[in-house]
């Protein structure tokens, strides 16, 4: 009788292995062979094409913009989860729901809007004028890609942040209190470690999109800011060049699940001894 | 949980239904195509998109209308897409040149086409389609300078503007790598379809020189943002250049003295076309007339149709920016295929040296 | 004093966030087509809406496809947990990672191998591929929803159900549809919501003629926004608010019942 069920997962497997197993196995085919004189022949041509410096120095570009934009998410979004967590308000819930709700509008949409805000004579400069104070130009720098990563994973920060610390057992910090802990020292020994775990899945889930990104640094980098998304982008859409694209989402993508694996490791860990 | 499966079901099936209800035209005698349907693949803004319509009610065809941004977005989009691609295509000069070369257009039958006699022949046999066998002028211009002479006082002349530490982040750059290295080039003297190694890491240095007056590198919005007055000068298609004129008498479009891109857009039928009796229908359509006027009046690039040209208004005719006499556009260059796999990487590689800078 | 310290922050982070929705909202009244200026109140653009035809179609292709690939998803997704559910331990973590493969990858990369595999099959560009990769990326969200509802189960009631004489469909769709239904359900909902929002998939995906809500305004941001494009985002985020509200509301309101009845 239990057998029977997992024939219930068949149409699954044929599925799983279609779209998910042989689409990898042909961006691995196109990213490491090539066909000369019509034969294919295996080349490491286009990996190593990534080691160029041009391409190297846009890779770095990725990923240092990403790591501010989870920096300052993290310095925003910490607060925020720790005061909605606590008892300032009556309907957490609702307010929680609110940080959520944004994203339920198109993301290209609410990142053009910042266009009309940051313009040369968009919204925020009318009102820096009007106050006489001196004008801003953000947009079309990596000012304003990162300002555009912040508004649009600030959430994704968030979510887990006040997951763990909503949980988190109130009487711990009493406690600790009252072994004499000053709030700071609270803080620091009880508190912050005990919420790791949502730090940890708040970065992943902050710094995995933002490294991958096309569309916010098209919109508000004014095409200035060519971050590695972009250049697959670019190798698909424009140059043509899908073994050389391939290549780059290799590399990517193994780069991005290396690092997931380290992260969830680490989760796994502090599990057991998240008290320390 | 039953509600909500319901309440699904109910959408789903209100969708489907609108989905399906779409009438199907039936072919009648004088409509012989109606009820096939037509892939049309064009630039973006570059049609009076009553023309669609119209030819829909006149033949019977419906069309799919979809819009690209360069060249080779078109035709990165075409590769991709396969068999169940467009069947007329709108491609510039030396984009028409490589679909050739890769055996990817299909022979005109101009007997379909008797609205061709009113193109002139001043842009017939063009380095692209020698022999006038596979592609119909829709319309041509050049590359230049749109400039808001409020904010800019001097007279320009020249593509040395963009240069100088006057205009700084006040410049609207073209997103096209062509087009940019190609003008640089022009700049520098040297011939936009430049292949010399040292020809082009000279463009490539002057390019990253010249980024601190870039505001942005832009596409289809330019006008937009000069009309939000973004910047004070854009490098622009002359279309582009004449709407932002007749929009407001502060703006000027100019062609700098060292030359320019002089082009031609011309639409072609893809070798894979589903529906060639209609794609022809199509493109005869866009030589009528009353409607070459209508699309010319619309966006306002130069028209290769005679007829067209005679109806426009007299401002227009005299209107050099649109129609510049004869030494401007000799100074000017069509662009040619590089048909160089080397020679295109080293065009791109050059492009992501200067945006990435 | 600190609690109108956390006020204001609070207030801040908010205002961030809700500062381009507002812009976009209140431009949409906006009487000028042109983004910078303001030429009046109007409702024109609501109205211009429902005759472009460019966005409706987009709009009904947005939820067409995800009704669609939301459907199938569950459908597909919670058969593949139940089978999952019962596999042995080492299969059965295998299956899951790559079952997590399209959810850990970049969008971009899924777009792309996908996008290689329809022209490999050739699959032509359109409506179906577009239909096959939202199935495709839906069904991990279905599994992962449904699996820890499967894990709570209690396997004796089952057993029970069967040694009372039900059928094994019949133990099945009473005792252990209604257990995992929550899951079902929120899997559903994830569906629904990530197959309308998704933009990079299907940018790589979709082929002639057919395009999505996010496709259609991605092109326009690269010519300008068309203003009623603002006037249906301003329509669809209100239906939005208010749906969730109730929603919530509701919820809210049978975890007091709940409580109360657990009080009597």
């Amino acid at each position: 009788m239990k057998k029977n069920k997992s024939f219930c997962a068949y149409p699954y497997y044929v599925w799983m292995i279609t779209f998910i197993v042989i689409p990898l196995l042909l961006v691995l085919w196109y990213a490491l062979f090539k066909s000369e004189n019509d034969s294919i022949v295996f080349t490491t041509e286009y990996i190593k094409r990534f080691f160029e410096p041009i391409y190297i120095q846009v890779f770095l570009r990725s990923i240092v913009l990403a790591v501010i934009s989870t920096a300052i998410c993290l310095v925003i979004g910490y607060p925020l989860a720790y005061i909605l967590a606590g008892k300032t308000f009556k309907h957490k819930n609702m307010l929680m729901f609110l940080v959520i709700v944004p994203m339920w509008m198109n993301f290209l949409l609410r990142t053009y809007a910042w266009l009309t805000i940051l313009e040369k004579n968009g919204i925020l400069n009318q009102i820096l004028r009007f106050l006489n104070l001196p004008t801003q130009n953000i947009l079309y720098t990596n000012y304003a890609v990162i300002l555009g990563m912040v508004y649009n994973y600030l959430p994704f920060m968030v979510l887990p942040l006040y997951t763990v610390l909503s949980k988190m057992d109130i009487n711990l910090i009493n406690a600790a209190e009252d072994l004499g802990a000053n709030k700071l020292t609270v803080f620091k020994k009880v508190v912050f470690p005990l919420s790791l775990p949502g730090v940890v899945s708040g970065i992943t889930m902050t710094f995995m999109p933002a490294v991958t990104t096309f569309v916010i640094s098209k919109l508000l980098g004014g095409g200035q800011t060519t971050l590695i998304g972009d250049l697959i982008e670019n190798q698909f859409k424009v140059a043509n060049d899908w073994n050389f694209g391939s290549a780059l989402s290799l590399i990517l993508m193994v780069i991005i699940l290396l690092s997931m694996r380290v992260m969830t490791k680490y989760e796994q860990e502090n599990e057991g001894g998240g008290l320390f | 949980m039953n509600k909500i499966f319901k309440i699904t079901l109910l959408l789903l099936s209100i969708t489907l239904i609108l989905s399906c209800c779409g009438q199907k035209a039936v072919p009648t005698a004088d409509k012989p195509l109606a009820g096939t349907t037509l892939k049309v693949y064009n630039w973006g803004e570059y049609i009076d998109e009553d023309v669609i319509s119209m030819f829909e009610d006149e033949t019977g065809i419906k069309v799919i209308y979809d819009t690209f941004e360069t060249n080779e977005d078109m035709y990165t989009k075409l590769k991709a897409a396969g068999n169940n691609s467009y069947d007329v295509c709108i491609p510039s000069d030396y984009m028409i040149k490589k679909m050739l070369d890769e055996d990817m257009l299909a022979e005109l039958d101009f007997a379909n086409i008797p609205n061709y006699k009113y193109i002139d022949e001043k842009y017939k046999k063009q380095v692209f389609d020698p022999e006038d066998k596979y592609s119909v002028p829709y319309m041509w211009g050049t590359v230049g300078l749109a400039i808001n002479t409020d904010l800019v006082k001097d007279e320009i002349t020249s593509w040395n503007v963009l240069w100088d530490e006057k205009y700084e982040k006040q410049i609207l750059g073209i997103d096209s790598e062509r087009d940019a290295i190609g003008l640089t080039l022009k700049y520098l003297g040297y011939s936009l379809n430049s292949k010399d190694e040292n020809e082009l890491n000279e463009a490539k240095n002057a390019l990253i020189s010249q980024k601190k007056n870039i505001l942005a590198y832009v596409g289809d919005q330019v006008k937009d943002k000069m009309l939000n007055e973004e910047a004070a000068i854009a490098i622009l298609w002359s279309g582009d250049g004449i709407v932002l004129e007749q929009t407001d008498q502060k703006f000027k479009y100019i062609i700098p003295e060292e030359g320019s891109n002089y082009w031609i857009d011309s639409a072609v039928i893809l070798k894979n076309c589903q529906n060639k009796a209609g794609a022809e229908a199509f493109i005869n359509f866009l030589c009528r007339p009353d409607i070459a006027l209508k699309n010319v009046e619309y966006i306002c690039y130069s028209t290769p149709h005679t007829e067209a040209y005679n109806m426009l208004s007299d401002d227009m005719k005299n209107n050099s920016a649109a129609y510049p006499p004869d030494e401007i556009i000799a100074k000017c260059e069509i662009f040619e295929n590089l048909s160089d796999v080397e020679i295109m990487q080293k065009y791109s590689k050059i492009w992501l040296d200067v945006l990435s800078q | 004093m600190k609690k109108s310290i956390y006020r204001l922050y609070t207030f801040l982070v908010y205002f961030f966030l809700y500062a381009p929705i507002i812009v976009l909202i209140v431009y949409s009244f906006n009487e000028s087509s042109s983004r910078g200026k303001w030429g009046g109140f109007s409702l024109k653009w609501y109205a211009e809406l429902f005759d472009n035809p460019t966005i409706m179609t987009s709009l009904k292709n947005t939820l067409l496809i995800a009704l669609l690939s939301a459907v199938i998803a569950t459908i597909i997704g919670t058969l593949a947990a139940i089978g999952i559910h019962k596999l042995k331990p080492f299969t059965k973590n295998f299956v899951m990672d790559i079952t997590y493969l399209p959810v850990l990858n970049p969008d971009i990369v899924t777009g792309i191998s996908l996008m290689l595999l329809f022209v490999f099959l050739s699959i032509p560009l359109g409506f179906v591929s577009l239909l096959l990769s939202h199935i495709t990326f839906n069904i991990p969200y279905v599994i992962l929803n449904v699996m820890p509802k499967l894990k709570q189960l209690n396997p004796n009631t089952y057993e029970a159900a069967l040694d009372l004489g039900a059928s094994p469909i019949y133990a099945y769709s009473k005792v252990i549809l209604p257990e995992i239904a929550p899951g079902i359900l929120t899997g559903f909902l994830f569906a629904l919501t990530l197959s309308i929002d998704d933009f990079v998939v299907s940018f790589f995906t979709t082929g002639p003629g057919v395009s999505t809500l996010s496709i259609t305004i991605y092109s326009m941001t690269r010519k300008g926004i068309k203003p009623e494009i603002n006037a249906l985002s301003a329509l669809m985020f209100i239906t939005v608010l208010i749906l969730l509200f109730i929603v919530n509301y509701r919820s809210e309101n049978s975890k007091k019942e709940n409580i109360d009845e657990q009080n009597i």
